[in-house]
């Protein structure tokens, strides 16, 4: 059953993709989410049975890379965590695919998306319920390329191909320390295997390796390259700046990939791993730090947008942000939940702002939105409900989750734990301010749309909404549901050893916990009110107090320029000075080249001995007769002298 | 399944024996091109079901050579005419295989001129190959390693583009330049062993001072052929000249030869020098696959770029093989055959966009 809930999204990629033709249309379509929906279904049931029944399953399916001491047998590693993201990744995937039957109704390319979408699924799959470090690359990598893919549905777009490619590229350059880790792993504990790593781990714990006069922790080391690839992949900052270009991707592709399951594995991986970095404590500071940077950087440029999918890219960063520094401060169960969550929230967030661009044919500019509330009445109703979840007001999801990260800072004992409070009650006002924001501009004041396009505002199809509506649900009941279990009373039974819970103290300051996160949300939102409802000029007169304040956030703290003038320009041209220099002129003048060279220079020389002239030749055999007569003679004088 | 016929011969001489067919083939010149393709294409695939009937033979569970055949031929010298294949040469031989039917289809339109000797260069070059791969004597295996050159030294240079003549000598000398260390090397190791059989060579126990000197003679040839860095530039030149099908032979098989003949001969009869040169190796390697991928980044011209890729990917199997362990050499190994797929088919999606032009 396991293997069936894993591979029926496959299953549902090859119906998409070719069955389109033998099938016909509409059956591709239905097959491809009855695969979908069955494969949620089963993933609840293997939930109920793992997580809810507190058991530990692996089912080997085959054997994949055995040679030497690498033993890969791939195996669906099946305990809590994975379960987890099982269940999250196929509901929202579910319902994505729901709502993309819709979305891409009258698209050319529509069994091609949808195959990629089902293709994304299941890799997403096969990383989540992974046994050892290769089969997660593989489920990683494929991920990636599935992205990839996605970003570049519209390949006719240049600025589709460009981001396309981008995303690849800088999550490369994190999957590049990701696979060093690996192998890191590999040789320091002779095996990929999961449970082996988790074994090994004491005994290896006082390693010291040294390059020249730098020393490292064995532990440490590893635990930073492995953090590599998470940032590339979580989007965290450094290697963030491909997130916001991926909106270039179909909006469904943005709320299932970019917003809800594939920038959420390094966090996934955090938890996976977490064993071996709650044995690197200065790699877990390192966490914490990018973590913060992430959250506090991205809610920042959040409010500077002006395109919804952009500001809702940032927002995703930005709760990455507070997930990664929950799981640096050893909360893996609270970043986990802030996930699941997220997942519901993100997609629901995205998908709405899908159902506004789709109402607008295709706008997704915020100052040319407005006013949209009495048009499309029932988005609006499910986005405040996301907005709300993402803020974190009481009762809505995002109150519980936002709520368990901050307790678990809070009652942290690591010297930036306290910071991390701070940081994260501000970042709960940004989030606030940018989310409020969007709604304001986006549903209320006068339409600025041009006429043809307010001509067409329509509410957008039942297919559409459905899947909103179940998004809402969860954003809605599923904290309250979830919350004691993930991170509160239960949650050592519930994690049942799949990934390290910390016995935090009870906690004491409650009062400033509970209170300081709700007023600040509360400010937030009442800012945004205030900023752009009731007194519309003040956002210019701000902008022109804080210029150059404001030009660095539109900027988006201007890495783009700054990689731009790092890598993307110089590397070209040293490339093609290599190419110039080192090939043209070095290798192939010294050898081929240079060679044939010297070959027609001796052999001119050799061709002006030969010159016809009787007189000429007769010198020479003179030269060298006397030549000759000389040497035997100094042979024997020399041998006569000698004796 | 037990084949008690001499398969790997009829593998080997199978290519040839067509290419008689096709030099007999007499008539007026579309017919003469229209029968030298057919007979060209079900050679290839007789040899291509050849080549699944040995890997069904083949018992992975057993280490060493299979199938094995010894002839003797020059009886006097030691020399024998010996087959045999093992888990390194078996993917080698069905890639070879598998790649020449893809050939000699992908070149049935683009080839409209002196298509019969088209053909037959092809068939040889493929008898050489399947050949290479299965020979167990030294001689043997210099004999054919060496004579892959002659019809792919005629493939650039006939059927190729505007530079083709540069570029083919190119090709011809840089290679021979390495052949004759290799060749030095091949006589020297003949006479301190005293036989040719590369089985018997393995269990030599060879003076470091005399494995340094074998290995650089080898090293010459499969560096050149591989190729490494610095002597790979004359692979972009052979790239861009070369017929697309004459790039998939080149990129898909002929690059390879360089590992195998580190995996068949440096490895196993030199096992002192190749520890002792790993770290050169791996500089060289780890220039290789930096350098080159950003020169690829610098090229306009797509099968330049290709081809630079190619080396730098060369480096990886250079670096698997000289890490000297079980996943190493198994990965390089991998990363030979999966190169030799992926890039046929760059090489032919590249071949019809050029078409197209």
């Amino acid at each position: 059953m396991p293997a069936l809930a894993v591979f029926l999204p496959f299953l549902g990629a090859l119906i998409a993709r070719f069955g389109h033709k033998r099938l016909g249309a509409r059956a591709a379509d239905i097959l491809n989410v009855l695969c979908m929906c069955s494969s949620a279904v089963l993933a609840a049931v293997i939930f109920a049975d793992i997580a809810i029944g507190g058991t530990v399953r692996s089912v080997p399916l085959a054997d994949w890379i055995v040679i030497g001491r690498i033993e890969s047998i791939w195996t669906l590693r099946l305990d809590t965590l994975s379960v987890v993201m099982m269940l999250s990744v196929t509901l929202v995937s579910a319902l994505v695919h729901v709502y993309s039957l819709a979305y891409m109704e009258k698209d050319s390319g529509r069994s091609r998306f949808m195959a990629y979408l089902s293709l994304f699924t299941f890799a997403m799959l096969m990383l989540v319920t992974a046994d050892d470090l290769l089969q997660l690359f593989f489920g990683w990598e494929s991920v990636g390329l599935c992205s990839f893919l996605l970003i570049g549905f519209r390949f006719e777009k240049p600025r589709a191909n460009k981001a396309a490619i981008k995303a690849f590229l800088m999550n490369s350059v994190g999957d590049f320390g990701l696979l060093l880790g690996i192998a890191g792993l590999a040789a320091l504990f002779g095996s990929v295997r999961f449970d082996a790593i988790f074994e090994g781990l004491q005994a290896h714990a006082g390693d010291v390796h040294g390059i020249g006069v730098f020393t490292f922790s064995a532990h440490e080391a590893l635990a930073l390259l492995l953090f590599a690839g998470i940032i590339g992949k979580s989007a965290q900052v450094g290697l963030h700046t491909w997130l916001p270009d991926a909106m270039e991707g179909p909006t469904p592709v943005s709320a299932l990939v970019h917003s809800a399951t594939m920038v959420t594995v390094g966090v996934f991986l955090l938890a996976r791993l977490s064993p071996l970095f709650e044995m690197a404590p200065f790699a877990q500071s390192v966490i914490v730090v990018i973590g913060l940077a992430t959250a506090v950087m991205a809610a920042l440029v959040a409010i500077t947008r002006t395109d919804i999918k952009r500001v809702l890219a940032y927002s995703t960063m930005s709760q990455l942000g507070c997930m990664i520094f929950a799981a640096g401060l050893s909360a893996y169960g609270a970043a986990m939940f802030h996930l699941v969550i997220n997942a519901f929230v993100g997609t629901l967030l995205f998908l709405g702002a899908g159902s506004v661009i789709h109402a607008l044919s295709g706008e997704r500019d915020m100052r040319k939105m407005g006013g949209l509330v009495r048009q499309i009445p029932r988005t609006y109703a499910v986005m405040w409900i996301g907005v709300f979840s993402l803020a974190g007001l009481p009762l809505f999801s995002g109150y519980y989750s936002r709520g368990t990260i901050l307790e678990a800072a809070c009652a942290g004992t690591e010297p930036l734990a306290m910071a991390a409070f701070c940081i994260g009650v501000g970042v709960s006002l940004l989030t606030a301010l940018y989310a409020g924001r969007m709604m304001f501009l986006t549903f209320h004041g006068n339409c600025r749309a041009d006429e043809t396009t307010t001509a067409r505002i329509h509410e957008s199809p039942t297919m559409m909404l459905w899947p909103l509506y179940g998004l809402a649900t969860g954003a809605v009941l599923a904290g309250g549901m979830l919350a004691s279990r993930f991170a509160g009373a239960q949650c050592h039974a519930f994690w049942n050893k799949s990934l390290v819970v910390p016995d935090f103290e009870p906690l004491q300051a409650s009062v400033c916990v509970s209170v300081l996160p709700q007023l600040a949300t509360i400010a937030g939102i009442g800012l945004a009110w205030m900023l752009w409802m009731r007194c519309p000029d003040w956002p210019s007169r701000l902008v022109s107090r804080f210029g150059l304040f404001y030009r660095v956030m539109c900027a988006g703290f201007g890495f783009d320029a700054l990689y731009e003038r790092l890598f993307v320009r110089p590397v070209p041209i040293i490339g093609h000075q290599l190419w110039l220099l080192g090939d043209r002129l070095v290798i192939d003048r010294l050898g081929p080249d240079g060679l044939a060279f010297l070959a027609r220079r001796i052999g001119r020389l050799a061709m002006r001995l030969q010159s016809g002239s009787v007189f000429h030749y007769a010198l020479a055999m003179i030269a060298g007769l006397v030549g000759l007569m000389g040497w035997f003679l100094w042979q024997a004088l020399g041998a006569g002298g000698g004796s | 399944m037990i084949i008690d016929w001499p398969i790997l011969s009829a593998l080997v001489f199978t290519p040839a024996i067509g290419a008689l067919f096709v030099l007999m083939i007499r008539g007026e010149e579309a017919l003469v091109a229209r029968n030298a393709r057919w007979v060209a294409l079900w050679t290839t695939l007789v040899t291509f079901g050849l080549a699944l009937l040995a890997h069904a033979a083949f018992d992975s569970n057993i280490s060493g050579f299979q199938l094995e055949e010894t002839k003797s031929w020059l009886p006097t010298a030691g020399i024998n005419y010996h087959l045999g294949v093992d888990g390194i040469s078996l993917p080698f031989l069905l890639l070879t295989a598998f790649l020449m039917p893809i050939c000699v289809l992908i070149g049935w339109q683009q080839i409209q001129t002196r298509v019969r000797e088209y053909m037959i260069a092809f068939l040889l070059l493929e008898s050489m190959l399947l050949g290479l791969f299965c020979a167990l004597d030294l001689i043997l295996f210099y004999l054919f390693f060496e004579s892959v050159l002659i019809p792919m030294f005629l493939i650039i240079g006939i059927w190729g583009g505007a530079h083709r003549v540069h570029a083919a000598y190119k090709f011809f000398l840089f290679t021979l330049a390495g052949a004759l260390p290799m060749l030095l090397a091949v006589i020297v190791l003949y006479q301190t062993g005293g036989t040719g059989d590369i089985g018997k060579l393995m269990n030599l126990d060879l003076a470091r001072n005399l494995q340094i000197w074998l290995f650089l003679g080898f090293l010459a040839s499969f560096a050149i052929k591989l190729p490494m860095w610095p002597f790979h530039t004359w692979l972009p030149d052979a790239h861009t000249e070369a017929p697309t099908t004459g790039s998939i032979m080149l990129a898909g098989v002929l690059l390879k030869m360089g590992g195998y003949g580190f995996l068949r001969l440096s490895l196993p009869i030199l096992p002192d020098a190749c520890a002792m040169f790993a770290p050169t190796m791996f500089a060289l390697a780890g220039i290789a696959v930096v350098y080159t991928s950003l020169v690829a980044l610098a090229q306009h011209d797509l099968k330049k770029m290709i081809a630079y890729s190619s080396v730098a990917h060369m480096g990886f199997v250079v670096l698997g093989i000289f890490s000297l362990t079980v996943e190493g050499i198994a990965g390089a190994l991998m990363q030979m055959i999966s190169h030799g797929l992926v890039v046929t088919a760059l090489f032919i999606a590249i071949g019809l966009l050029y078409e197209r032009r």
